[in-house]
């Protein structure tokens, strides 16, 4: 017993602070939100669009689009830009509540919004979410049960993941959906009580990711079941998925 | 019976002309294997089919020998049945059954032939089971994948657990014949995760396929990419800069760490000893964090290229790795010194889930669940690639085949990573950290065999006139292991399933592809 409470007394207190206080620093080479700067783009110039292995980026008359649900945030479209026009920052926050605002296209970008009010008070102080993964690689799913451990410890907001959908407020999706899941996917969804929430974690819930159009998958989550809330990233970095349902509860207040 | 002069060798993640594997019968074929195999410490890293026709199959097998370092090929060719290899050569078993659904032949004899991945042949029209091709294939929903292997009597009853099961983990159905606490059998049913990833290889390499070999199992990204990056060097007759060598190596051995770190952690949390469990939480997360300063993803996601490494790592950050690697590395000994030191924990971790040694052997387990049962094979030593050649990792071995075996195996991989890491960190080879990879070989056989954290990893590859890819094979080590986990279960309490699970960690996905 003495030898458990000294090495408690070692290995200390590691909670973050945040969001009440400052979120931990993301590596220099960690790659956020990203955006590309049109204006460097020469006339005619197709490298990005053709090198993305996802085809996440699309060249439209007058700016680029770069659909962050397709995104694996590799580094090939960097590598191939001869002008430097794309960079990832360092920007962790990336929660979109719609499909559509995860296509950047220059303009301003619209994350998440809070649940409404009745939802809120439901849900703002308890959430309690069942995992289901459909076809994912394992990298979504250790990041997400890392919420659970003590640096970022997700209980402290009231947010558990549940057994069982029967005790659950919402599923957490990842994976693309393989075939071989669907049916588990939509029962696990039935046996959810109403109100119920669905959120898609990483490319390949949102898009299908590396397996887009694979005909073994179903190119995400929104192709079985209505999503309200899409985290992106190939994993999303586990202060993304904090983010993001702390956003969903309305307990991170500030816009990007 | 070929002779050895006969036999076609290489060494790891050099080529062949593919039309230089020999091809015997059937019968020659079978006797070669059992020969290659018995009772020394060869092993079968992948025996595949390929299409050769309309009606016919070839099948090839790739043996292993550490003695001699040497990897060997041979060929047979079949048509819609043929006489199976396991009830001679157990470790075949798994193969077979892949083969069979695959390309609709039927091994004839096999005693347990049933899907693996429940998906449609890739020859239209043909079913090993006689299934239809209009009909949908579903795992756990529909014979065969039903037929599991059932005790019966009054007293006996059935637990069914997955493809959702409680935990934040992937899909699989485990299917378990008890009497009271006690279970008989546990049979696994996997393909879940299917998804399709050899079948997308052909043709290539394109613009997808590192991505494919980064996420087959995303938490091996480093293992099957540098597998892949490997297998393309060789291909293209060239090597990664040994500075580029040295990091992905540091890379993999990061991998390892966090995952060993990890598990060791959830092997705690799973006979409730929370300190451990809690520490170890949080340490996996260094380790990630560490592999997140060298290429910006926590899972080591755009480190490993064919060619060499995307990122260099500067005297300043090989610094900071250096004080992390150290850091974490005394934060898990005391974690982990509790669990070896508490005789509530020894207590459900000795004697549970014990393997036989040679119930290891014959069923082929790789990695540290065949370490953990005596059987010393380790890729890094024994077919050395990367900086391996130069520098070495001491293999990690414990004896009692039990869950504290394979706990205490990845306590001892991580006590010896650390030195390997900080004397790579403190001593990185000069010059570049990438090549160009040019054309692959054409009408040519590759394999590359990596030692991931769970055990060997095995990639072929067979290239056709334009050097592209005709045929793609990934084995991961979770293919050769999961019958281990199975055979690990009988007469053991179900009770002690999560914390045996947890002392294997399979992968899924790894498995599914």
């Amino acid at each position: 017993m003495l030898k458990v409470l000294r090495e408690r007394m070692n290995q200390g207190y590691r909670t973050m602070s945040w969001p009440a206080g400052a979120p931990p620093e993301m590596p220099d080479r960690y790659r956020g939100l990203p955006a590309i700067d049109a204006t460097r783009c020469p006339d005619g110039c197709r490298e990005c669009v053709d090198v993305c292995p996802t085809d996440a980026i699309e060249r439209a008359p007058s700016s680029m689009k770069l659909d962050l649900g397709k995104c694996l945030f590799c580094t090939d479209c960097i590598d191939a830009c001869p002008e430097g026009a794309i960079e990832f920052s360092s920007e962790f926050r990336m929660a979109f509540d719609k499909r559509a605002s995860l296509v950047l296209d220059g303009k301003a970008v619209e994350m998440a919004q809070a649940l409404d009010e009745k939802a809120r008070r439901m849900f703002g102080r308890s959430l309690q979410l069942r995992q289901v993964s459909a076809g994912g690689c394992n990298a979504c799913e250790a990041d997400i049960n890392v919420l659970g451990t003590i640096g970022f410890d997700l209980g402290r907001f009231g947010i558990h993941m549940v057994a069982s959908p029967r005790h659950a407020d919402g599923l957490v999706i990842t994976g693309p959906v393989t075939e071989n899941m669907r049916l588990a996917l939509e029962k696990t969804y039935a046996a959810t009580p109403a109100p119920k929430f669905v959120i898609a974690v990483g490319a390949c819930a949102i898009s299908g990711g590396p397996f887009r159009d694979h005909p073994e998958q179903n190119n995400g989550a929104d192709s079985v079941l209505p999503v309200d809330l899409y985290i992106p990233g190939c994993p999303p970095h586990p202060m993304t998925i904090l983010d993001g349902l702390l956003r969903m509860l309305g307990r991170v207040e500030e816009r990007v | 019976m070929p002779s050895p002069d006969d036999l076609l060798r290489t060494s790891n993640c050099q080529p062949v002309a593919l039309a230089d594997v020999p091809l015997l019968d059937r019968d020659g074929f079978a006797a070669w294997l059992s020969g290659e195999l018995d009772g020394n410490s060869s092993g079968l890293s992948a025996l595949f089919g390929v299409p050769q026709s309309a009606h016919s199959v070839r099948l090839y097998a790739v043996t292993n020998h550490p003695r001699t370092a040497e990897l060997r090929f041979m060929a047979t060719d079949v048509g819609e049945s043929y006489v199976a290899f396991t009830p001679e050569i157990p470790r075949a078993h798994w193969f077979e059954r892949e083969i069979a659904e695959q390309w609709g032949i039927v091994p004839e004899g096999h005693p347990w032939l049933k899907p693996i991945r429940s998906h449609h042949a890739y020859v239209k029209g043909r079913d090993a089971w006689g299934r239809s091709s209009e009909d949908a294939i579903l795992p756990s929903v529909q014979p065969p994948g039903t037929d599991y292997f059932k005790v019966t009597g009054d007293e006996i009853h059935e637990v069914a657990v997955g493809p959702v099961h409680a935990g934040v983990i992937e899909p699989g159905h485990f299917r378990f014949q008890c009497h009271g606490e006690n279970v008989f059998s546990l049979e696994i049913e996997l393909g879940f995760q299917h998804r399709g990833i050899e079948r997308a290889l052909l043709g290539g390499p394109d613009k997808r396929s590192l991505h494919h070999m980064e996420t087959l199992a995303g938490d091996t990204t480093i293992g099957h990419s540098t597998a892949y990056s490997q297998l393309l060097e060789g291909l293209a007759g060239i090597e990664a800069p040994l500075r580029a060598q040295s990091i992905r190596c540091v890379a993999l051995e990061l991998e390892r760490l966090a995952n060993h770190t990890g598990d060791l952690g959830a092997l705690a949390m799973d006979v409730g000893f929370l300190p451990t469990s809690s520490f170890c939480g949080r340490l996996r997360g260094d380790w990630l964090n560490a592999s997140a300063l060298i290429c910006g993803n926590r899972f080591g996601r755009s480190l490993a290229r064919p060619g060499g490494s995307r990122w260099d790592i500067d005297e300043g950050k090989a610094e900071e790795l250096v004080a992390r690697t150290n850091a974490a590395f005394e934060d898990v000994t005391g974690a982990v010194e509790l669990l070896w030191n508490t005789p509530s924990v020894r207590s459900r971790f000795d004697g549970c889930g014990e393997i036989p040694r040679t119930l290891a052997e014959e069923l082929g387990l790789v990695g540290m669940a065949a370490r953990a049962c005596g059987i010393g094979r380790d890729a890094r030593r024994d077919f050395p690639f990367g900086i391996y050649r130069f520098s070495q990792v001491p293999t990690a071995i414990w004896h009692t085949g039990d869950v504290f075996a394979r706990a205490y195996v990845r306590w001892l991989e991580i006590d010896r990573s650390v030195p390997f890491v900080l004397e790579q960190l403190q001593s990185l080879p000069r010059g570049e950290i990438r090549r160009d990879v040019g054309s692959l070989q054409p009408d040519a056989l590759a394999v590359s065999i990596t030692e991931g954290w769970r055990g060997e990893i095995c990639h072929v590859a067979i290239t056709d006139s334009d050097g592209r890819f005709a045929h793609y094979k990934v084995v991961d080590p979770s293919f050769h292991n999961w019958i281990g986990l199975a055979m690990a279960l009988r007469n053991q309490g179900i009770s002690d399933f999560p914390v045996n699970n947890k002392s294997f960690n399979l992968s899924y996905c790894g498995h599914d592809l």
